[in-house]
């Protein structure tokens, strides 16, 4: 097989979510020009570098915009979340849904949900649980 | 120096069925009638069209099966989907081939039977596994998380957007064929029910089926017709799929496409008398209206409540009463374009725009992922 050598083994959804059900929150960091990103891609979209490496994400940020989602059965939070590293990343700020706020600091967390997928979800630094 | 492109083609006809609530009709029929009623109108049939361009979310192949259904004879087509965006890409690809001489009458066409077929969007296979699981209502929470965010950087309020809501009702109320046609007040959409905040139910487009449709030809063609509207400049843009994707939740690429249909037209946004934006939401009507310099960024809230942009306002704004109250088949593009034609064509009767010259259409996709923006002119404009 005549095959690029920087792209072989899984694509790096797979890598990620295999990651993911280890229990370890990934994001990519391209090391030549240091941009991180998320979600995992093949290409860097700052500068277009092939194959970023993957990098464990620290799981630190803080809330860019947020929104309560409300239904009949309930309301939960939706959120789009500022990494530490420079990705931004969609995910649900755990708690009572109307005390988000944005540009509060929050930590990463992998739950399990209830089809038994791991799903990264993040707490508000410093609220009280 | 002006853009080579610049007026070359024209629209020179425009088919829309005004059937929002069609039970039995179904998408390809809403195209269909929308097709032959934009060729009657230009004088022209169904054997005249060798460019075919359609997008539609019920099936993945659409030029082939309009194509079959309307026994058409193609030589050039273009089934880019880029969302509800994607009819003025499509112009602007059509424009490239009517001058290329790949084709000489381009047929631009959508139909929807969201309403009847149970008001939900039909979403073609499109898995977003980083954002799925988090459960937002798409499209709304897309749209919410852009507002909330806005609301964060400018103070812009849920009374302002609710003004939009209104300005929307006001004009449908001129409007003989569109759908929503009650009195509404800012009190009523601030008591509708919120589903994903800051937005509540009315600040939601319409769910209506419906279809149109555009004839475009070359200007030389054009001449030949009644009342041609020149497409002086057409720009399209992606900045993303996933919300979480896009660069600033307070700024679309509308930027950019407007940037480049001002750039082709050689006008600017203090030039046109008429404008459309496609209103999915109300806070879509403030940011584009913003992101196209009709106002300064972070002045939509204020300038959208002023009452510039309802009737009797300074600047004409989604005069048909827009997706909030006029129609909203799932992908309301082309129909931004159909009103910004009948303008200049001067047949829109009690919402009539007096002399309007210069129209901007503009349409979002996707979760205000592509934009796409043309500006049309009356021959006056050449
Ligand atoms: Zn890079």
């Amino acid at each position: 097989m005549i095959t690029d050598s920087r792209f072989d083994g899984p694509g790096p959804d797979s890598r990620w979510q295999a990651a993911l059900a280890e229990g370890r929150f990934l994001i990519q960091r391209c090391a030549p020009c240091g941009a991180a990103q998320f979600p995992p891609s093949l290409a860097c979209r700052s500068c277009g570098a092939a194959a970023p490496a993957m990098v464990e994400a620290s799981g630190r940020g803080t809330i860019y915009s947020t929104t309560t989602v409300r239904k009949r059965d309930g309301s939960h939070n939706v959120s789009i979340i500022d990494l530490a590293e420079g990705a931004r990343m969609m995910s649900r700020v755990e708690g009572d849904p109307d005390r988000v706020r944005i540009g509060r600091p929050v930590a990463a967390r992998i739950v399990t949900t209830e089809d038994g997928a791991p799903l990264v979800v993040f707490d508000i630094v410093g609220a009280a649980k | 120096m002006s853009d080579p492109h610049r007026g070359t083609t024209a629209v020179i006809g425009t088919g829309i069925t005004n059937r929002w609530d069609a039970p039995g009709f179904s998408a390809f029929d809403q195209l269909q009638e929308a097709s032959i009623l934009a060729l009657e109108d230009a004088g022209l049939s169904l054997g005249d069209v060798d460019g075919l361009f359609c997008a539609m979310s019920v099936s993945g192949l659409p030029v082939l099966n309009v194509a079959e259904k309307l026994g058409l004879n193609i030589r050039h087509a273009d089934g880019t989907m880029a969302g509800g965006s994607s009819f003025i890409f499509h112009m602007r690809s059509a424009m490239a081939a009517l001058n290329a001489g790949l084709c000489d009458v381009a047929l631009i066409a959508y139909g929807s039977n969201q309403r009847s077929a149970g008001g939900r969007l039909v979403p073609m296979p499109d898995p977003q596994p980083y954002e799925a699981p988090y459960k937002a209502l798409y499209p709304i929470s897309s749209y919410a998380l852009a507002a909330q965010r806005h609301m964060h950087e400018f103070g812009t309020t849920r009374a302002q957007l609710a003004e939009i809501a209104v300005a929307a009702r006001k004009w449908a109320q001129l409007n003989p064929a569109a759908f929503e046609r009650d009195d509404l007040t800012v009190e009523d959409v601030l008591a509708s029910r919120i589903v994903s905040d800051p937005l509540s139910k009315a600040d939601c487009c319409l769910v209506t089926d419906g279809g149109g449709a555009l004839v475009m030809t070359r200007a030389d063609r054009a001449r030949d017709h009644a009342a041609p509207a020149y497409l002086l400049g057409v720009g399209t843009a992606v900045s993303h799929r996933q919300i979480a994707a896009m660069p600033d939740l307070t700024t679309s690429c509308a930027v950019q496409s407007g940037r480049e249909a001002y750039r082709m037209a050689g006008l600017g946004p203090g030039e046109v008398d008429h404008v459309m934006v496609y209103d999915a939401f109300t806070i879509c009507t403030l940011m584009f209206l913003e992101d196209l310099g009709f106002c300064a960024k972070g002045e939509g809230g204020a300038f959208c409540a002023s009452g510039a942009i309802a009737p009797g306002g300074s600047l004409p704004v989604n005069t048909n009463g827009g997706g909030l109250s006029c129609n909203h088949p799932g992908m309301y593009g082309i129909f931004t374009v159909i009103e910004a034609v009948e303008q200049l064509r001067g047949r829109c009767g009690a919402r009539q725009v007096a002399g309007a010259e210069v129209a901007l259409a503009h349409a979002n996709g996707g979760v205000l992922s592509s934009q796409a923006t043309a500006i049309l002119g009356t021959a006056a404009t050449i």
